[in-house]
Parts: structure tokens; C-alpha cells; sequence
């Protein structure tokens, strides 16, 4: 498998705080990496130093075998990766057919077309409200909107903040489920979630995270079923 | 038959308010700033369009089309240079450099072609139609039609097309905006472009029908438009269109039957009322913030 995403000695201040501490991680092609960790211990600044919202001070990232580390962040969609960020981030004042026009603003108005059918086909509940104003919508469709307008390009990776966030039990199995699916579908992903469990289960490999620092790594399943990992994240 | 002819004037002059709230809106509902230059960008395009006219000795049209163009650019470099250097700044940075580039407009133009109003002759053929004994300006119809036009347009523009929903995209959230792929300077420029090419229009609607260009004809004008803007509730399209209209009928209704000096304090007494009992206008959101 190719390494798909590469994140080399990533270092990221807020003024004085040292958020990201040295961190270096890979994606391989087809794989759904997880990032797990407490609040607090820089899942997010990571995602948004990928995207080029934040600056690394140090390293490198590179995807698909080119340098990313300066990217502007309205180009990172056209190199084919999306990011869902955390609390979801939809146009609540769009309706949940211009979200997904959104989520295809670089593409060919005839794809865009085609791509919002091939949402709707995945989730029958954003056609019934397409003309709804998206910041109507419950938790659970506010999140399938952010993973379908994440869709509209079929983006070779999508990175994933929380999507877990704020939803019902329930609704966090079927929105894991979905994301297992697109994967077996060919999308590569990196989720980043505090519901370790969950992220655990359906992720190939995972990295756990302490205040900006990568204090493990492995396999999905050998961390589910590591001792400290058990204690700090599975309750248990 | 007086009514009807003081709420036509009103409309009128209420129809070139709009067009210049809608800048003020625009503006703030992508960047949050209120721009307290684009009552000059009106002045630019006064002495821009008697320049062209008078000068060049373009015809009105081609005049026109010059001065929007004029406009927007002018629109595009001030943001580039004065606002956006200032995007992550405390919000007073930018409104005082909007002051600034305000009293830097009026004083180039007044370094130019010095403080002494120019006079404009109309090119909207005089005359009318009569309604009883009173007559209705062609200039009148025109402002108001054009108006019209420009306001359905802009509200396709903004609701239907792809740049349109890009401008709504970005002043909701342009971080998210961003990732979706839209580059936000350029629709902020573009939205800068907008607002200072629809001032433009208003610029040309106005000297034909007042004549008189000087320097500091656009704070005025800006501040009576800003204030339509906050009727309507800033950000908000529709809300500075009828902001607009309703701002020029009650000057209009004030004029024709109280008395003209009182009409600016009429206005200011608005303003006043609605920033007491509705901060966010008439189609405001609740997010609004201090500015
Ligand atoms: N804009 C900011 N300014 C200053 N400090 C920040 C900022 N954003 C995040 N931080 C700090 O950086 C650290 C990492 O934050 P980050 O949002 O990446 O954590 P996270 O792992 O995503 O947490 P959560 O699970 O709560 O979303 C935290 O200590 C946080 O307080
Ligand atoms: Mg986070």
C-alpha cells in the first residue's frame, strides 16, 4: 500500500501554548487512521495544520507524495482532501441543497449534479428536506450534510473531526457504519475522535494523543485492547 | 394627488439610498466591517461620470459603464490595501482605516478639482407625465426603473448563481468556505466590486437628478444610506432595499409636509428609534456584534 498522507515533526503554537508537540503519523492508501485523545490534546490543531488553517513551525506533510506544508487552504479540496471539521461547520442560513453546492464548488456543474444524487441515494433524509434551511435540521442530518457535502468531490482522503459530536447512541452507529462504508467504497479517512470505543472498532490503526504528544500507536484492535488505553479511553 | 407625488420623490431618492445600503451590507455581512468610505465611493463616481461626460466627451452610456467600472476598482484597491492588511485586527483598527480612507477619498478629489461644486446637466430628457397638477419626472420613472432592475438582478445574483452563494458561503463562515475550495479574498473582492459598482449607479441616478457634485457629497448621502442599511438590518439584502425606500419616502413625506430642515433630524430620530427598540432592523439576525 502507498503512504498516502505523511505528517513529518508537526509543531503548532497558539502564541506561547505549544499545542502540537513533534507529532509524525501516516495514512496509507484505503486505510481509516483514527487520532484519539482527551479534550484539549490537539486533534483539531492538527486537522487544521493539514488543511493550511494553522502553520507547522517544523517538519513536513506531504499527500500523495507532494509537499502540502504551505498550502493555501482553499486548495486542498482540488488535491483531494476534504475536511469535516469539528461541530460540523454546515451553512445553517444555506439550504441542504447549496451546502452540497458547496461541498462541489470546484467541480463541473454537471458533476455537481451527479454528485448530489449520489448523496441523496446515500441519505434519503437530506432529498425529503433539500429546500429545508440546513440550520433546521436535527444533530444527525446536520452531520450527514457535513459527511455528504465532504462527498461532493470524492476526495481521495477525508479527514473527520468528532463526527461523533452531540448525536444519540444510535445515531453514532449509523454515522460509524457510513463511514466504514465509504471506506470499503475506496475513500481513505482519518477520524478524529474522543469516543475511543467507536473509533477503535473501525478503524485499521489509531494514535493516541496526550497534551500534543503521540503516546501510542498500533493497530486498531491491539489498542482496544491495551491496558492504558483501556483505563484513559474505554472506561475501563 | 400631492401624497402620491411626495411618496414617488420619496422612492426615488429612497431607490439610490438602497442601492448604496446594499453596498454597506454586503460589505459588512462578508467582512463585518462598516465601511464608512463607501459613501465616497458615491462622490468618485459623481465626479467620474461629469469627468467622462464633460472631459472625455463620452456619450452618457459609455460614461456610465466607465464609471462603474471606475468604481468597483476602486472599490477592489481599497480593500486590498486599506482592509485587508487589517483582516485579524481588532474590529476599531478597521473602522477607523475606513475613516481614514473616507477622509483621504474627499481630499485627493478635493486636491483635483478643488472644494467648488461642479455642475452636471442631466442627460435624461426633461419632462414628464402629468398626474393631475402635479408632473412626474422622467428622471423620476428612470431612477426608480433602473433601481428596480437592479435589485431583482442582484437578488438572482446573490440567490442563484454559484459566485452568489460563494458571497453567502464565505459570510457565514468563511473558514468552512474555504475548505469547500472558495477562495475568500477573491469573493470578497468581488463583493467589494459589487457594492461599489451598484454606488456607482447610484452616483450617475443622483447627479441627474441634484446636479451639484463637491467633495463632500458623500457623507451625507452615505450616512442617510447607512442608516437605511441599519432600518433594514445590516447583512441583510432585502433589509437595505426597504431600508433604503422607507428612509427616502419619510424624507420625502417630512419635506413636503412638516418642514425641510427637520427632515435630516427625522432621520436621525429613526435611527435612533431602531437602534432603542430593534437593534437588528427589520430583517436582522440575532448575531450581530458590536461594532
Ligand atoms: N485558537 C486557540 N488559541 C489558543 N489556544 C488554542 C486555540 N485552539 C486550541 N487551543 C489550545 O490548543 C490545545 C489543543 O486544542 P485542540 O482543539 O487541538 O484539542 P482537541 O484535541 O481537538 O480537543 P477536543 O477534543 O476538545 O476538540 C488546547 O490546549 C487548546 O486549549
Ligand atoms: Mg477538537
Amino acid at each position: 500500500m502507498a503512504t498516502l498522507l505523511s505528517v513529518k515533526d508537526m509543531n503548532v503554537y497558539y502564541g506561547v501554548i505549544h499545542a502540537v508537540k513533534g507529532v509524525s503519523f501516516d495514512v496509507e492508501e484505503g486505510e481509516i487512521v483514527t487520532l484519539i485523545g482527551a479534550n484539549g490534546a490537539g486533534k483539531s490543531t492538527i486537522l487544521k495544520t493539514i488543511s493550511g488553517m494553522l502553520r507547522s513551525k517544523t517538519g513536513s506533510i506531504a499527500f500523495d507524495g507532494k509537499d502540502i506544508s504551505n498550502i493555501e487552504p482553499y486548495k486542498l479540496l482540488g488535491m483531494g482532501i476534504a475536511h469535516v471539521p469539528e461541530g460540523r461547520c454546515i451553512f445553517q442560513r444555506l439550504t441542504v441543497e447549496e451546502n452540497l453546492e458547496m461541498g462541489g464548488y470546484i467541480s463541473k456543474p454537471a458533476e455537481v449534479a451527479a454528485a448530489i444524487e449520489n448523496v441523496y441515494n446515500l441519505f434519503p433524509r437530506l432529498k425529503e428536506r433539500r429546500r429545508q434551511i440546513a440550520g433546521t435540521l436535527s444533530g444527525g442530518e446536520q452531520q450527514m450534510l457535513a459527511i455528504g457535502r465532504a462527498m461532493m468531490t470524492k476526495p481521495r482522503l477525508i479527514m473527520m473531526d468528532e463526527p461523533s459530536m452531540g448525536l444519540a447512541p444510535i445515531l453514532v452507529q449509523q454515522i460509524f457504519q457510513f463511514i466504514k462504508e465509504l471506506n470499503a467504497s475506496g475513500t481513505t479517512i482519518l477520524l478524529v475522535e474522543q469516543n475511543a470505543h467507536m473509533a477503535l472498532r473501525i478503524a485499521n490503526r489509531g494514535y493516541v494523543l496526550e497534551t500534543g504528544r503521540i503516546v501510542l500507536e498500533g493497530k486498531a484492535s491491539e489498542l482496544l485492547t491495551n491496558e492504558s488505553v483501556k483505563k484513559a479511553y474505554l472506561g475501563g | 394627488m400631492t401624497f402620491l407625488y411626495q411618496i414617488l420623490n420619496g422612492i426615488q431618492i429612497g431607490a439610490i439610498y438602497a442601492l448604496v445600503a446594499l453596498g454597506y451590507s454586503m460589505v459588512y455581512g462578508i467582512v463585518k466591517l462598516i465601511n464608512f468610505a463607501h459613501g465616497d465611493i458615491i462622490m468618485l463616481g459623481s465626479y467620474a461620470v461629469w469627468y467622462f461626460m464633460t472631459r472625455l466627451n463620452m456619450p452618457w452610456w459609455l460614461a456610465t459603464i466607465a464609471t462603474i467600472i471606475f468604481c468597483s476598482i476602486v472599490g477592489i484597491i481599497i480593500e486590498k490595501l486599506a482592509y485587508k492588511p487589517l483582516r485579524n485586527s481588532a474590529r476599531i483598527s478597521l473602522l477607523i482605516t475606513a475613516i481614514g480612507v473616507s477622509l483621504f477619498l474627499q481630499n485627493t478629489v478635493q486636491l483635483i478639482f478643488t472644494a467648488n461644486p461642479k455642475m452636471f446637466v442631466t442627460f435624461i430628457p426633461s419632462g414628464g407625465f402629468s398626474i393631475g397638477n402635479r408632473s412626474i419626472s422622467y428622471t423620476t420613472l428612470i431612477t426608480i426603473a433602473i433601481s428596480a432592475a437592479i435589485m431583482v438582478a442582484l437578488t438572482l445574483l446573490v440567490s442563484k448563481t454559484k459566485i452568489g452563494k460563494a458571497m453567502r458561503a464565505v459570510s457565514e463562515d468563511n473558514r468552512t468556505a474555504q475548505l469547500m475550495g472558495i477562495n475568500v479574498d477573491n469573493t470578497i473582492s468581488f463583493t467589494f466590486a459589487l457594492g461599489s459598482g451598484l454606488a456607482a449607479v447610484a452616483a450617475v441616478l443622483y447627479v441627474c437628478s441634484y446636479s451639484q457634485i463637491a467633495p463632500t457629497m458623500g457623507s451625507m448621502l452615505g450616512l442617510k444610506a447607512f442608516v437605511a442599511a441599519v432600518l433594514g438590518g445590516i447583512g441583510s439584502i432585502p433589509g437595505a432595499m426597504l431600508g433604503g425606500l422607507l428612509i427616502g419616502v419619510a424624507e420625502s413625506l417630512t419635506k413636503g409636509y412638516i418642514s425641510s430642515q427637520l427632515a435630516d433630524a427625522v432621520l436621525f430620530g429613526i435611527l435612533i428609534i431602531v437602534l432603542l427598540v430593534k437593534p437588528t432592523g427589520f430583517f436582522g439576525r440575532g448575531d450581530r456584534e458590536k461594532v
